[in-house]
């Protein structure tokens, strides 16, 4: 692999994640974040599993790298639940 | 279970504080049981990369010489980053620490590992791929652990569960962590041969070299930092997450750019990715540890008691884990009633001295607020570097008149009078 720029996809592509389908272990209220100016999810999150679609801040668990920033950062408590993910499953590093 | 299975202390958390811990209890016959959600100890774990020595040290002499440790850090490199160029300090000591090397380069994955398998040797009991989810609480004291629907009791639980410690949360011991205590780092790890490292680094096979940059987070209050390992680099930088919320790029970008700086990425070039971890990390020293780090039955050790020393090119939390986690074993160790041992154990971070390091610090991260020192003057450095090595044949400015010039392009006198002054009131 050459040194380069690497996008959101494959940075996330490097680790291994074991998805607990059905569970998220961040709940995010889209009501509350309508309203939220600061969004400030959409800067800090290192995993950017906080994205704009359709102008509305859309939250994808799978990718969540575990590290607490949207949890200590969100200002209008819009993660209205942060856990770890349950045994087994979540973020993996050096998989290779 | 059954009360005969009854233990002395449950520890959570494989990182280097449960570790520490969990290993000293069990060398002096403890029963202990350490949990780890990761499916191995250091699965999940993130860190810059260096350990301080003295800590494995203290644990136990010569320890460290079982560890898998990675390259013995003689280069402490400190670099000053514009658009495109970069001055760098390196200061070079193949002799750092007298006889015992000062501090190596560490992968967690490895390190993690290496230490919940002592820890396991000495005859504890170490479970993975179990998440702790809750406390049980009788009469006002901490009696043991949930993990699902199973419940494990013991005379203390040691919360060694990292950064977001919801366990000490749960204890009610402090609230969530605040904004403004913490950094947001964000890393890559890059496999390189490790010829090519020691080569492009000036060491030999089995050293290696620190750095940190700054000048590399788009004006925001941070640092980049870089780790030689055996066979890979650790490339990373930490964020102050506030005032990264208030620009509009996001810091995988900004992290991405300080990668391919011209002055970095020939560093790291013909290397590959290998993995990409995220990590918040106490920032701001003594005055982010909480008030209460302990209540009857329960003590909080390591990134869970928010220790941790940014002096901005001396980083350190990994070396406080592990003295915090043997503090709360030697005053479980002392303690003959539950009620003493947190006492004990805010007495023995005294005695240990770790409670005098973050103190000796407690005001550096001030000078993380002064702003000019995350852009303004490292151009001001690069700047004055350029005068003072341009030869082209024109007349050349007097010596005085182009670094007065350098400086005035970046910043006024006033500036450099009050940054200086709140430098200096906060060393």
């Amino acid at each position: 692999m050459i040194i380069k720029k690497l996008g959101p996809e494959e940075l996330l592509s490097l680790d291994k994640f074991s998805v607990d389908e059905g569970h998220p272990h961040i709940l995010v209220d889209k009501a509350i974040c309508a309203t939220c100016k600061a969004r400030v999810c959409l800067i800090v999150c290192p995993a950017r599993c906080y994205r704009l679609k359709d102008d509305q801040v859309n939250f994808e668990y799978a990718g969540c790298l575990e590290c607490g920033t949207c949890r200590v950062m969100c200002t209008d408590k819009g993660v209205t639940s942060w856990n770890y993910p349950r045994a087994t499953f979540g973020v993996t590093f050096r998989c290779s | 279970m059954a009360e005969e299975d009854k233990l002395d202390a449950i520890v959570v958390g494989a990182g280097p504080a449960g570790s520490a811990c969990a290993y000293t209890l069990a060398k002096q016959g403890k029963n202990v049981l350490m949990l780890e959600r990761g499916n191995t100890a250091g699965s999940k774990n993130v860190s810059g990369g260096r350990l301080y020595t003295y800590a494995l040290e203290l644990l136990e002499p010569d320890m460290y010489k079982r560890a898998p440790l990675q390259r013995k850090i003689i280069r402490e490199q400190i670099m000053l980053l514009n658009q495109r160029g970069a001055t760098t300090v390196d200061y070079f000591n193949p002799d750092f620490g007298e006889q015992v090397p000062q501090s190596y380069s560490v992968v967690r994955e490895e390190l993690d590992e290496w230490f919940a398998g002592e820890v396991e040797a000495t005859g504890a009991t170490v479970a993975s791929g179990v998440l702790v989810d809750g406390l049980i609480e009788e009469n006002g004291t901490i009696v043991g652990i949930r993990s699902g629907e199973d419940e494990m009791r013991a005379d203390i639980v040691v919360a060694a569960d990292g950064v977001n410690s919801l366990l000490g949360q749960k204890a009610g011991l402090f609230p969530d962590v605040s904004s403004h205590a913490v950094g947001v780092g964000v890393k890559e790890t890059i496999e390189l041969a490790d010829n090519l490292i020691s080569a492009r680094f000036g060491v030999k096979d089995s050293e290696g070299a620190a750095r940190v940059a700054i000048g590399c987070t788009d004006g925001i209050s941070g640092g980049g930092f870089l780790y030689t390992n055996k066979g890979s680099i650790s490339l990373g930088i930490v964020f102050n997450p506030e005032q990264a919320a208030k620009q509009p790029r996001h810091i995988q970008d900004i992290f991405q750019d300080f990668k391919m700086h011209p002055a970095i990425q020939p560093l790291i070039e013909g290397g590959s990715s290998v993995e990409y971890g995220a990590h918040i990390v106490p920032e701001i020293g003594y005055h982010g540890i909480p008030k209460r780090l302990h209540r009857e039955g329960f003590l909080v050790v390591g990134d869970a008691a928010q220790l941790g020393i940014n002096t901005g090119i001396v980083i350190r939390g990994m070396d406080l884990a592990i003295v915090s986690g043997l503090a709360a074993a030697r005053a479980i160790l002392k303690s003959t009633r539950a009620a003493d041992a947190g006492p004990l154990y805010m007495q023995q971070l005294e005695d240990l001295l770790l409670l005098a390091n973050q103190r000796a610090y407690q005001n550096f991260h001030n000078i993380f607020e002064i702003s000019r020192v995350f852009s303004t003057y490292p151009n001001f450095a690069n700047d004055a570097m350029q005068f003072l090595f341009t030869v082209d044949g024109k007349t050349p400015k007097p010596m005085l008149k182009g670094m007065l010039a350098a400086m005035r392009k970046n910043a006024t006198f006033g500036a450099l009078l009050a940054d200086g002054w709140k430098a200096y009131r906060s060393l």
